[in-house]
């Protein structure tokens, strides 16, 4: 398995939100998002080296699903949005190409 | 095996041409259309619900924001199900494919695409009752990405 290229995450999530709020959730993660359709000086192809699948899930619902193509730029950013019906902690995994993948969670803390 | 300077010529020169080819061909508005068919089929793509934005003059198209929007209550028996997004201009049509969920609350997403030239971009939004909905935006791209080469 080729080795992860993932890097720094950042999120987003607001904390806490009244029940029944749409709120909206950022995601960014460090990744070249290698496209496969660059060569280098020696007129090499790079090898692609994309991450293929980002998931939100609330506990274990799948709320949120991302796939992704060489056209998204490198560190990739997403942005959507989620009822809050209820709290719970937010799993979010981004897949590569290879099946490597990583993960973050965040609680969300539902009022009222 | 001695490189004499013909060869070497030869040899550079090739090199050269190979890093300057544009690659791979990129997707027309044809090929574009052949991938939205094998997806959707036959079904009808209405225009409207679906808002896509992105800037109309974009300096470099290595990173451009997108939004899309679909007008939709996101209820149990009234959601958007899938957005796609698909470009017509760069290597590969579909850029990307959004699942969405009743837990939505609204559909909307926003991203940041690559584009290798000018073009329309397309978003079309599957929704729960089974039909398709589709917007566009129209983009100038002044520095493309995709094509370009390593220093």
């Amino acid at each position: 398995m080729a080795a992860s290229a993932f890097g720094r995450v950042r999120l987003a999530v607001p904390n806490p939100v009244a029940a029944g709020q749409v709120v909206t959730i950022r995601t960014l993660i460090a990744h070249p998002m290698e496209s496969g359709f660059r060569r280098d000086a020696k007129g090499q192809r790079l090898p692609r080296n994309i991450i293929e699948r980002f998931e939100c899930r609330l506990d274990d619902a799948l709320v949120f699903r991302a796939e992704l193509q060489p056209g998204i730029a490198a560190n990739p950013f997403i942005e959507f949005r989620l009822r809050a019906t209820r709290s719970g902690t937010l799993h979010f995994r981004w897949q590569d190409q290879h099946g490597n993948h990583h993960e973050a969670q965040r609680a969300l803390e539902v009022t009222g | 095996m001695k490189l004499g300077r013909r060869t070497w010529l030869r040899a550079a020169g090739t090199a050269m041409a190979c890093t300057l080819l544009p690659l791979p061909a990129r997707a027309t508005p044809v090929a574009l259309a052949e991938a939205m068919a094998e997806r959707y089929g036959n079904r009808p793509r209405q225009q409207g619900k679906v808002a896509l934005q992105i800037p109309a003059l974009a300096e470099n198209g290595h990173s451009v924001a997108l939004a899309v929007t679909v007008a939709s209550p996101m209820t149990e028996a009234d959601h958007v199900q899938v957005i796609d997004i698909w470009s017509e201009a760069n290597p590969l049509p579909l850029i990307a494919r959004f699942t969405l969920s009743p837990d939505s609350g609204e559909a909307s997403v926003r991203t940041r695409v690559r584009l290798a030239d000018s073009q329309v971009l397309t978003a079309v939004a599957a929704l729960s009752d089974g039909s398709l909905w589709q917007g566009t935006a129209k983009t100038i791209v002044t520095l493309a990405a995709c094509t370009d080469f390593l220093i």
